[in-house]
């Protein structure tokens, strides 16, 4: 009895150090480009771990049942006449539901930070506040929600393409051009079918949904050019919508911006 | 060939037609029934696997080379419809709920023999509609979730055809799950309870209840779509003021729960299985149900899960994610059960146990990702990815399709009287546990890492991923071969099985092989402990 409780503890140690070890060292996600990407980082690495653990020692329970307790040659008889163990059975129960309510807690309070708990439609208030909030904002909303402080740009989908529009620089583009360190508001608009904003480095995405204007904040935190990809099927070219996000810096973005620009038209 | 429509006649043997030619009539014999489901399905099964096959090889390179992009929208619209609403659902329900449920309740047939055929009847039809739909001007080609405006503004033809053949096919499974409940609930043998029912028949009962709540709510989403469609309603049209996210939850409380249609028959499947090649009891009986009851419950409530990026509103995102995680809770007490059941056993190697546990360990990663999914920030970064892809096919290929596998070998014997070949099973399994893996566990990274889903086209940087998924794909297919050989040798050659060749417990073995059209001779067994091993029973090996 006491080597077989040695050998569990061993193997369970074991289960855990390789879980965490990959958890810690093998990066699966692409680069972090924005102030929600590594929050979202910390929960993807607690959720690998965790499932890590589970599926590891599930796979080892399931492959050595089947080696230690194979049916021999010639060997008669059935195995023991186990039917349950209560206090097993709530213990198996207890546990996972400990754990799932601790993940759902810890994602609750990520995605909080990730600033998603706020009603962007009832949020003027808080925009105008000195609090830094990281808004992966996809709910419905009115103009409000884009703060006077953002740099807000309008964009447009429609198949197959996205268009960007700055309304102070009164002119539309292509490629979302924006500063590095800046919140940036989006107000997105489908002209036709439903498409999806989704920036892969930023870990954020947005459905843009026909009738329905929807707002998407973001704070960019490295330079760099990533592409913005439409996840939600939209057609046959669905595999071709895509554009580009370019982060550059203040100076940059301002000449970009400055070039680009037009006169506003008093009519 | 007698078509057998009289009641009184139904039951009288000599008038069904013998041989292969009984599983080609309008017959109301539940194991006939049950056979036309799985061979019906499996034919759509081939079908649906060549879509994917297509798929996979324009996927091979990163540009939109094998064939059009519009074909390839309609190839992956079908090759979804086909596996999920002709091959797992009416295979997983329809073949094992008709062969065994009579048996498991002791009952000579169905509660309602004429709607059960009907419900399979209404089958061949609507799936040759389905396939020929690909064939008129205009295929569908908004996916299976045909969500509007795509479905509204892409040619209509198609869509319509579309639309008519899923809402037959729902038809099919809300007439089976009212039977398979009457017939549980009211044809129990004298003396049967309710906790002495094999588990198949508690999954059965569950799944049914979802059928019936939840399938005529697509069927109404779809009678909307197709309005919108034909007579230019506006239910869901944004152009006339319609909302296309009430489709999104209108679909969603059937689709979501669908998941739980093609797993909870197939947890039922595993529980009957396990045990008899472990020679154990199932462990956990009571728990096991109440887990599939609390599946059943917590499964309609969990739908807007599949919309965190459609603008939800933040107490939804809490109450979906919070109720979506806890679905783990009794997934996870029936597969630590299932492990236990294996504890301490005497297992057989063999085919069925090889299935089995591949199910257990593929479901276990498939049921780890979708508690990830579950949590909004994670979903938000992986919706409408591969990652989807990967996690839903770890859950329906990896779960549903090794068990129906595993039960293919498990009731061979019983069906038709002969025994499969175990070496050509084993290669079988080899190959599609390989195969599989290869296929879909590097789309998780694909996913991850910005390939979104439905694309025929995609950044080079992901080719060589794509190419490994491909060959995972090739293998699955070759592993169709061994299997596919084997059960048309075995028809013909195979070893004589004899009644009982697993020496089994529960009522279907305790019959002759095939069983007679009444299903006993005299009366149906009571049998009170049907995983009695290692009990009374022991000493019959």
């Amino acid at each position: 009895m006491f080597n077989k409780n040695i050998y569990l503890i061993l193997i369970i140690s074991l289960v855990f150090s390789i879980s965490f070890w990959i958890g810690f060292n093998v990066n699966l996600l692409p680069a972090e480009a924005s102030i929600n990407a590594p929050i979202y980082d910390e929960l993807f690495k607690i959720l690998f771990i965790i499932g890590l653990i589970i599926f590891i020692g599930m796979t080892i329970a399931v492959i050595y049942s089947l080696f230690k307790f194979r049916k021999r040659n010639n060997q008669i008889g059935d195995g023991i006449a186990l039917e349950g163990n209560l206090s097993l059975e709530i213990v198996w129960t207890i546990i996972p539901s400990i754990i799932v309510l601790l993940i759902g807690l810890y994602s609750y309070n990520i995605y909080d930070r990730m600033g998603g708990m706020k009603e962007l439609n009832h949020n003027h208030e808080m925009m105008s506040s000195n609090t830094e909030k990281i808004w992966a904002g996809i709910s419905q909303t009115s103009d409000n929600a884009i703060a006077t402080n953002n740099l807000s740009i309008e964009v447009s989908a429609m198949q197959f393409a996205f268009l960007f529009n700055y309304p102070k620089g009164n002119f539309i583009s292509g490629e979302l051009h924006v500063p590095v360190d800046q919140k940036v508001s989006m107000k997105m608009e489908s002209k036709d079918v439903i498409h999806a904003f989704w920036v892969p480095e930023f870990r954020i995405k947005q459905d843009i949904i026909p009738g329905q204007p929807t707002i998407l904040n973001f704070t960019p935190t490295k330079v760099g050019k990533y592409p913005i990809i439409c996840a939600e099927l939209c057609g046959p070219y669905h595999g071709g919508m895509r554009a580009s996000i370019i982060v550059e810096e203040e100076s940059d973005y301002k000449e970009w911006f400055n070039k680009n620009k037009k006169p506003e038209v008093n009519l | 060939m007698t078509i057998s429509i009289d009641p009184q006649k139904t039951n009288n043997e000599s008038l069904q037609p013998k041989g292969w030619l009984r599983y080609f009539s309008f017959s109301l014999d539940h194991k006939v029934i049950g056979i036309q489901y799985l061979v019906c399905g499996f034919l759509f099964y081939l079908i649906g696997g060549t879509l994917a096959s297509a798929i996979r090889i324009e996927l091979a390179s990163p540009m939109s080379d094998f064939m059009p992009r519009d074909v390839y929208n309609q190839v992956l619209t079908l090759h979804g419809t086909i596996m999920i609403f002709l091959w797992i659902v009416p295979v997983v329900n329809g073949a094992f709920g008709n062969y065994l449920i009579p048996f498991y309740v002791g009952a000579r047939d169905m509660a309602f023999p004429r709607l059960n055929a009907v419900a399979f009847w209404l089958i061949p039809p609507s799936g040759l509609m389905l396939v020929a739909s690909y064939f008129v001007e205009g295929a569908a080609q908004a996916g299976w979730t045909a969500y509007p405006p795509l479905s509204i503004t892409t040619p209509q033809s198609g869509q319509i055809i579309w639309i008519l053949s899923v809402l037959l096919l729902g038809g099919s499974s809300i007439f089976g799950g009212i039977n398979f409940i009457a017939t549980i609930i009211k044809l129990r043998r004298p003396g049967l309870k309710l906790m002495q029912l094999p588990m198949y028949c508690w999954a059965m009962l569950g799944t049914s209840l979802l059928v019936v709540l939840s399938t005529p709510v697509l069927a109404g989403t779809l009678i909307l779509l197709s309005f919108d469609i034909i007579a230019n309603t506006g239910f869901f049209n944004p152009v006339l003021g319609g909302n296309v996210v009430v489709y999104q939850h209108l679909f969603w409380f059937y689709s979501h729960p669908a998941v739980y249609i093609m797993v909870l028959p197939a947890f039922g499947l595993v529980s009957e299985i396990l045990p008899v090649h472990a020679r154990k009891p199932l462990f956990g009986y009571t728990t096991m149900v109440f887990s599939i009851m609390g599946i059943v419950v917590l499964g309609l409530v969990v739908w807007a899960h599949h919309m965190f990026t459609s603008g939800t509103p933040p107490w939804m995102r809490l109450f979906f994610t919070i109720a979506t995680a806890f679905i783990a809770v009794p997934t996870g007490i029936k597969f630590f059960n299932w492990v236990a059941t294996l504890w301490g056993g005497k297992i057989s190697i063999n085919s069925a146990m090889l299935f089995s546990c591949g199910f257990i360990i593929n479901f276990v990663f498939g049921g780890i990702t979708g508690v990830a999914l579950a949590q909004v920030p994670f979903d938000i970064h992986v919706h409408d990815t591969y990652f989807v892809v990967a996690h839903f096919h770890y859950i329906v290929y990896g779960g549903t399709v090794f068990i129906i596998f595993s039960s293919i070998y498990h009731w061979f014997p019983k069906v038709t009287g002969k025994m499969l070949n175990e070496k050509l099973g084993i290669l079988h399994f080899i190959i599609t546990f390989i195969g599989f893996n290869l296929c879909f566990a590097p789309q998780h990274w694909l996913g991850l890492n910005g390939m979104p889903r439905r694309v025929a086209e995609y950044d080079p940087q992901f080719q060589f991923v794509n190419q490994i998924s491909s060959l995972g794909a090739l293998l699955m297919a070759i592993s169709t071969i061994p299997f596919l050989i084997n059960v048309f040798l075995c028809v013909r050659n195979g070893k004589e099985a004899g009644d009982n060749p697993w020496n089994a417990l529960t009522p279907e073995w305790l019959t002759s092989s095939p069983p007679p059209v009444e299903n006993w001779e005299g009366e149906a067994p009571l049998v009170e402990e049907p995983y009695g091993y290692g009990k009374k029973f022991s000493a019959q090996k």
